[in-house]
């Protein structure tokens, strides 16, 4: 076991764990922030993704001792005080989430898109959201939600 | 009544969108019991044989462990569908790869794979069937007496076509078409946690759609009564029919360890062991033999339909019914019969997905409808015309199609939008001297909504309503939410019934021990059957808050909350139950499968737009129009999203999606081998809706659920015969396989291709 | 997930001598990790054999990109997102920026590294192709020593590559020599993103009057391990593009080519893309 030391949503934690355990597991488990989830466990789906020092990753891939001293931003750390954080309420006016598995990833992997691209083109959305799988939507509505939210200048 | 708060048309948030946002809903792996343990699955490593010894390595600490095996199970070794062929726990023999044996629990998950890998099981293994033709065979017999789990027979006017019907016809066309498994790739895997208690019975909650089929299913594993089998749907990530009957067996494996353990146990599958052990669509092969005139009228047809159910019979038999049913599409048959047959094969068995057997038969039909249309010599576009269905009409089971439809206005609406005509003369014009080749096609079809024929009577649907102790009303249903809009449209329904906000009305989460039995979240019945019954409820509600607690007409949301508390306080709890009557103009014959076969239909035609790259022999969907007729709109996004979702999910089932199956079991069990469509991958999807309102759903809705699977896979081929002059009858359509095809030279005795087609660059031919 | 974490140590020195120590020392073979989206995907699997590993992540002496005048040196432990976002590697490198941008998802390139990428070996590796194409050299490091290598040199055999148990990958090292070359790269994979790929080509070529005075081609998925096509840039070589010389091309390229069937793909397809790829190419030049 090994002692890690994270900041998880603004708030510093230190773990104890194997030095193998997954990020993903330590979120869930150790930390009761069940948001992201495990939909492959191989860094395909993107539904385990979060914010690692403002860069969007699988965490189901990352060894947390590899996480020491990371800032780590999870689903449940994007609400603004207790309001929806534009790019969710983007989401939940457009159609972007239906079955909302997918949905914790997609969002955290649009916010980290209009980080570097506050006002993407539809291929820019295409390439950001390539790494976050849907069965759901077809896409079209999350598209909708991350064009809606680069309007209201939702990177800020 | 008037409610100045419509909402049924409208867009109004989902109901439980913000706690999908906000990553706050609770899927089952979300949630963790007092003292749960964790339960694992010892699985077949062969597709078909005898158990002969089942070993439990000694040196390994079993005593940490619950073991459960068949003899353990203290009702019936079966899960239930529809009969009962489908062992809970194999004990002498398995029929598929991943076939459950045993069950082990522990508390601790990491020490769950070691004790699989520490049970060894010895087989003498006999030979397994893989597909249609070597189950039709008999070499092996793995089912029953001949393979076939289910025949139908299906003939217009329960006649046998005439012999002079084909000695005269000008023209006779034949043709066979192919579709694969597909795995429904729900992105949340199954997963149930399960309780026992000896006074109160089993108690499961996961991810699922039809909580009463699990019900049914514990009252014989465990001989107890519906009561003692609670059953609580948690939020569920994806479902897509992949969670229509798989449930009955992952609910029932988790309750037995529940039983022998005396701890609460969570299954949870990982996306390799879900992919490898649970059901997928069924393949299917359907057979055309049609005759027509010269100038193109269907005169009769034969469908010889089969699909394989794999290892045990499951949902196969209503999979093959709806099949056989919208075999003959949209389309005036004089002389129709359809044989139809489901085949056993050592495959894990299939079951439900997204259209339940209409994708497959609508695969061949709009296939082959191009096919007749380019011997006769006329164009997709006329030769259906001139064979559409219209109002007054009967369909081949000889159904009277009373409420309007206009095939004809919608395939001009749809071939407008699309653009067809004009696209289709500038990718002839311009095909030869490109590299990338460019097709426009369509397939104009039909869903059914509901249960077939007498279905709905049978199920009897029951809808409530009650109000909370804040005298909100909150509706009571079985009807799940897995994406697709339940919660919200339902939620709609209700709100302009009772003439209340939208934000007012509630939807109770669907636990058995609370809710009625509105039927199964399935076969596109939602928003038509269970709408209905809640728009009635709604009525009673009101009817009897007017009656007995002096609710005024009209009424505000304050009123209506005075009326149910002045109620509940007076009169004690209130609540409404209604059931589902079988309206007086619908009749079905099972036995000669002929009648009414379904309540409504959606009218559709679908309009794919490809690009062949002769460099890859890639094909790709570049533009997409999806046109269909749907009764009401009930929710404008979410009706839009279930048709995108829809046609992706149809998309990748044409051009991506292939199960590979080595020695019975699934090779390309992970997401990084099983390709469906990324946000990369899709083409623009455009929308459009027709609404003529059917009098059997809430404000006039049908359902949509399963329609947007239909079309796009033969409308996608259908563009590839144009963008490449082959004429290819199986899906999924991969690039090897466009590529084996394209570079076949003249001497291999089949169509070579023509080189004015191929383009310049091209030397395979000439090589 | 399919394994114990808590059989599994891992240790995370804090500079890249202390690793090379630790690799010198140990009697049981440390296998590293760098970003984890190969091992951790063994680790979900249950199939990740060793079970001592020793963390590569964000080590400062590997992670690094360096422009000097004459060439520019990657740190093996780069990531993806540090490769596309370099203005030099963009401006003079676009077949690596290419590869790099198709190497899985954003979230993976953030944490992939091109060391990790090489000394993973698969032959259907998305960045091989195109530091052949470009004659990358290697610097590998031990606690003893430093020496480099061709790349072209450092895979021996299906995923066996010229580099002991106690060393380690440091950097690789591109001349600034291809500003007058023209450049080709293309995947192609089962769909248009997070593809693993079933061929793939990366070529440069340079011509001086119509001739082809210098080409190289790297191919993902044509052999055991990632290739440079010796014969088909030597059929090239000196001579114009006609319609001869690409058939001659295209027969050389089909005789050195040696896929296999596999979950993804036939042979047959990949030898007879590649060509196409390879006749897209010097139709272009």
């Amino acid at each position: 076991m090994t002692q890690s030391t994270l900041t998880i949503n603004g708030h510093a934690k230190t773990i104890e764990a194997p030095p193998m355990k997954r990020l993903l597991d330590v979120l869930r488990e150790d930390l009761h922030l069940t948001g992201a989830k495990e939909g492959c466990g191989e860094g395909e789906c993107g539904a385990c993704a979060i914010l690692l020092n403002g860069d969007l990753v699988n965490s189901c891939l990352i060894p947390v001792l590899q996480a020491e001293g990371a800032e780590i931003t999870t689903i449940e750390g994007l609400a603004i005080d207790k309001k929806l954080h534009p790019i969710q309420q983007c989401f939940l006016e457009n159609g972007g989430a239906q079955c909302g598995i997918c949905t914790p990833g997609m969002i955290l992997a649009t916010h980290h898109l209009l980080d570097k691209h506050p006002q993407p083109t539809l291929l820019q959305i295409q390439e950001g959201l390539s790494g976050n799988l849907c069965r759901c939507t077809g896409y079209m509505r999350i598209f909708n939600a991350v064009e809606a939210a680069a309007l209201t200048g939702a990177a800020k | 009544m008037t409610n100045p708060h419509q909402i049924v048309g409208q867009s109004p948030l989902r109901k439980e969108g913000a706690a999908k946002v906000l990553g706050r809903a609770q899927y089952v792996d979300d949630i963790t019991l007092p003292g749960m343990w964790y339960g694992a699955t010892v699985r077949s490593t062969i597709p078909r044989g005898r158990i002969s010894s089942i070993k439990l390595d000694p040196s390994f600490p079993w005593h940490e462990y619950t073991i459960v095996s068949a003899a353990d199970i203290p009702g019936e070794n079966t899960i239930v569908h529809l009969t009962k062929d489908h062992p809970c726990l194999a004990t002498t023999h398995v029929n598929h790869d991943s076939e459950p044996i045993l069950l082990l629990a522990h508390p601790d998950k990491a020490a769950l794979p070691p004790a699989v890998a520490a049970v060894h099981i010895a087989y003498e293994v006999l030979p397994a069937i893989y597909t249609i033709e070597e189950s039709e065979q008999q070499k092996e017999i793995i089912w029953g007496e001949d393979n076939t789990f289910k025949t139908y027979l299906m003939q217009k006017d329960r006649q046998p076509i005439p012999d002079e019907i084909w000695q005269q016809a000008d023209f006779i066309v034949e043709g066979e078409y192919r579709t694969g498994a597909q795995e429904q790739l729900y992105i949340e895997n199954n997963g149930v946690i399960a309780e026992y208690d000896p006074e109160a019975g089993v108690t499961v909650r996961g991810s699922m759609q039809c909580p009463f089929y699990l019900v049914h299913a514990l009252t014989l594993v465990f001989n107890l009564p519906p009561e003692k089998c609670r059953v609580i749907q948690t939020e569920t990530g994806g479902a897509f029919g992949g969670k229509e009957d798989f449930p009955s067996v992952i609910g029932s494996h988790a309750a037995l360890l529940a039983m022998k353990s005396g701890h609460p146990v969570k299954i949870c599958y990982d996306r390799a062991e879900d992919m490898a052990a649970t059901t997928k669509r069924h393949p299917s092969r359907t057979r055309h033999r049609t005759a027509v005139s010269k100038d193109g009228k269907l005169l009769a047809g034969e469908i010889d339909f089969a699909i394989d159910g794999g290892a045990y019979a499951t949902l196969s038999p209503v999979v093959l019914s709806r099949g056989t049913i919208h075999a003959p599409g949209p389309y005036h048959w004089p002389h129709l019969t359809v044989r139809a047959k489901a085949m056993a094969t050592n495959i894990p068995p299939h079951g439900a997905f997204r259209g339940f057997g209409a994708p497959q038969s609508i695969f061949a039909l709009e296939r082959h409808m191009d096919k007749i249309a380019k011997v006769v010599g006329l164009t997709p576009e006329e030769f259906r015309r001139r064979n559409f269905l219209t109002t007054g009409d009967r369909t081949a089971t000889g159904q009277l199609l009373s409420d309007p439809i206009d095939m004809q206005a919608l395939l001009t609406r749809a071939l407008k939008e699309s653009n067809y005509h004009a696209k289709r003369a500038q990718f002839e014009k311009e095909n030869p001297t490109r590299t990338i080749k460019r097709g426009i096609g369509f397939a104009t079809f039909f869903h059914g909504a509901g249960f077939t024929g007498s279905g709905e009577r049978r199920l009897a649907s029951e809808v409530a309503i009650d109000v909370t102790p804040e005298g909100r009303p909150r509706l009571l249903v079985s009807s799940t939410e897995f994406g697709q809009g339940t919660n919200t449209i339902l939620c709609q329904v209700a709100a302009d019934a009772l003439a209340l906000p939208y934000e007012e009305v509630l939807i109770a989460q669907p636990d058995t021990a609370h809710v009625p039995n509105s039927g199964p979240t399935v076969a596109s019945r939602t928003a038509m059957i269970v709408g209905k019954l809640v728009e009635r409820a709604s009525t009673q509600l009101l009817e009897k808050l007017r009656t007995e607690a002096a609710l005024p007409t009209p009424h505000t949301a304050e009123d209506f909350k005075q009326a149910a508390l002045r109620y509940t306080q007076q009169l004690g709890n209130l609540e409404v139950c209604v059931r589902y009557e079988a309206p007086g103009d619908i009749f079905w014959d099972d036995d000669t499968y002929s009648g009414d076969a379904y309540p409504a239909y959606a009218w559709a035609v679908y309009v794919a737009e490809v690009a062949v790259d002769t460099t890859t022999y890639t094909a790709t969907v570049t533009d997409f129009h999806a046109l269909q007729e749907v009764g009401r709109v009930l929710h404008p996004i979410l009706a839009a999203g279930q048709v995108e979702g829809g046609v992706a999910q149809a998309i990748g089932y044409a051009l991506y999606e292939k199960c590979i199956w080595q020695n019975g079991h699934l090779a390309n069990n992970q997401m990084t081998n099983y390709i469906m469509p990324t946000s990369a991958d899709l083409p623009p999807i455009h929308v459009h809706f027709e609404e003529t309102p059917c009098h059997h759903g809430p404000g006039g809705a049908k359902g949509i659920g399963e329609l947007p699977m239909d079309g796009p896979a033969p409308a996608i081929l259908n563009a590839i015969e144009q963008a490449t002059g082959i004429a290819f009858t199986e899906i999924p359509l991969l690039p090897e396989d466009i590529f084996e095809r394209m570079t076949l030279t003249p001497d291999s005795g089949t169509e070579a291709l023509n080189p004015a087609i191929a383009g310049p660059i091209f030397s395979e031919t000439t090589a | 997930m399919r394994s114990n974490v808590t059989e599994y140590d891992l240790v995370a020195p804090t500079t890249l001598d202390a690793a090379l120590q630790i690799l010198a020392d140990s009697p049981d073979p440390y296998t590293p990790i760098a970003g984890g989206t190969e091992l951790m995907v063994a680790l979900g699997a249950g199939r990740l054999q060793p079970r001592k590993l020793i963390s590569l992540w964000n080590l400062e002496e590997l992670r690094f990109i360096e422009v000097s005048g004459d060439a520019i040196t990657i740190g093996a432990g780069s990531t993806f997102t540090d490769i596309r976002n370099h203005p030099v590697i963009t401006e003079e490198f676009p077949l690596l920026t290419q590869a790099a941008s198709w190497t899985g998802s954003i979230a993976n390139q953030n944490r992939a590294t091109i060391g990790g990428n090489i000394v993973n070996a698969s032959p259907a590796a998305d960045n091989p192709p195109a530091l052949l194409a470009y004659d990358a050299e290697l610097t590998i490091v031990s606690s003893s020593e430093e020496r480099t290598l061709p790349y072209r040199d450092f895979h021996l055999s299906y995923k066996k590559v010229d580099l002991a148990p106690n060393e380690l990958l440091q950097s690789i090292t591109i001349l600034r020599n291809f500003e007058s070359y023209k450049t080709y790269i293309r995947k192609v994979g089962t769909r248009n993103a997070q593809a693993i790929s079933k061929v793939a080509i990366a070529a440069l070529a340079r011509l001086k009057k119509g001739s082809i005075e210098d080409i190289r081609i790297g191919a993902a998925s044509l052999r055991e391990v990632p290739t440079r096509l010796p014969l088909t840039e030597q059929s090239l070589l000196n001579k114009r593009v006609t319609p001869e010389t690409i058939a001659a091309a295209r027969a050389a390229l089909i005789s050195e080519s040696k896929p296999i069937d596999d979950i993804r793909s036939t042979a047959k397809y990949r030898t007879a893309i590649a060509a196409k790829l390879l006749e897209e190419f010097l139709q272009s030049l």
